[in-house]
């Protein structure tokens, strides 16, 4: 059985170790809004923004429609449209595939609106763009667009 | 305090368009400054929407989403004198709320 100095010594030890890769998460996030998913924001891609929001695997659909230009000029602003039409919409997400973070944008959607928003994104290089649709029943369904950008929105 | 919001909501059918414009910076967290240091990002994290006091849609933003967002979503059964309420939140804990009454 360990002594009480080593037991101390070791969780000191472990502190340290779980400090420095960042591992406590109440300090990092410490700035963040009550609520704010700050691990869907950070994801690379859209299976780690479906596990950090606890939807199932997406699936393509004809019934999400995603619109945007094709060629955007300006990286910096470009309209995206998320919509659908189909009943029980609990998120509408927006993803920029090639961004450092894939997802833009998540709206929390009421019986009160239509399943149809738009807002501008930044995208720091031609990417496909993707609204996604998380359903009350679980499913996750999306719809993908290619937009091209002719200077990025991301750099310095 | 942030610079107010430019919020227009008009009647088209049943329902009403609602269209706002915020002023706030949106810095990415990705670009760097003169000396090469990070700009640390600097955005709106949680966005509210309500109609004469329900709350309709909430939203959480990343970094993402451009300078000054633009916003636009239907209300349904919205009609005109009802009030369109808009308020944000971001991740340095500034906030700004704003009305505006459906035309």
């Amino acid at each position: 059985m360990p002594s009480r100095r080593e037991m101390l010594s070791r969780s000191a030890q472990v502190a340290t170790l779980l400090a420095a890769v960042g591992l406590f998460p109440q300090l990092a996030h410490a700035q963040a809004a009550p609520g704010f998913n700050a691990e869907a924001f950070a994801a690379k891609n859209m299976a780690e923004v479906m596990k950090a929001l606890g939807g199932s695997a997406p699936v393509e659909s004809k019934d999400i429609s995603v619109t945007g230009p094709d060629i955007a000029e300006n990286g910096a602003v470009v309209p995206i449209g998320a919509s659908t039409t189909l009943p029980g919409v609990k998120r509408l997400l927006i993803l920029v595939e090639k961004n450092p973070s894939v997802l833009a944008a998540m709206f929390n959607v009421t019986d009160a609106i239509d399943a149809n928003i738009s807002t501008r994104v930044k995208m720091g290089q031609s990417s496909n763009v993707f609204a996604m649709a998380m359903m009350n029943d679980g499913k996750v369904l999306f719809a993908q667009k290619e937009v091209k950008v002719t200077l990025g929105g991301c750099g310095g | 305090m942030a610079d107010p919001m430019r919020i227009r909501a008009q009647v088209a059918g049943d329902k009403a368009t609602v269209r706002v414009l915020m002023a706030h910076e949106m810095e990415s967290g990705q670009r760097k400054d003169a000396a090469g240091k990070t700009i640390p990002a600097w955005h709106i994290q949680d966005v509210t929407a309500q109609h004469n006091g329900k709350t309709v849609m909430t939203a959480q933003w990343g970094p993402a989403v451009s300078k000054n967002p633009f916003l636009q979503f239907n209300v349904k059964g919205a009609k005109a004198g009802d009030k369109i309420t808009v308020s944000w939140v971001d991740n340095k804990g500034d906030k700004r709320t704003d009305e505006a009454t459906v035309s």
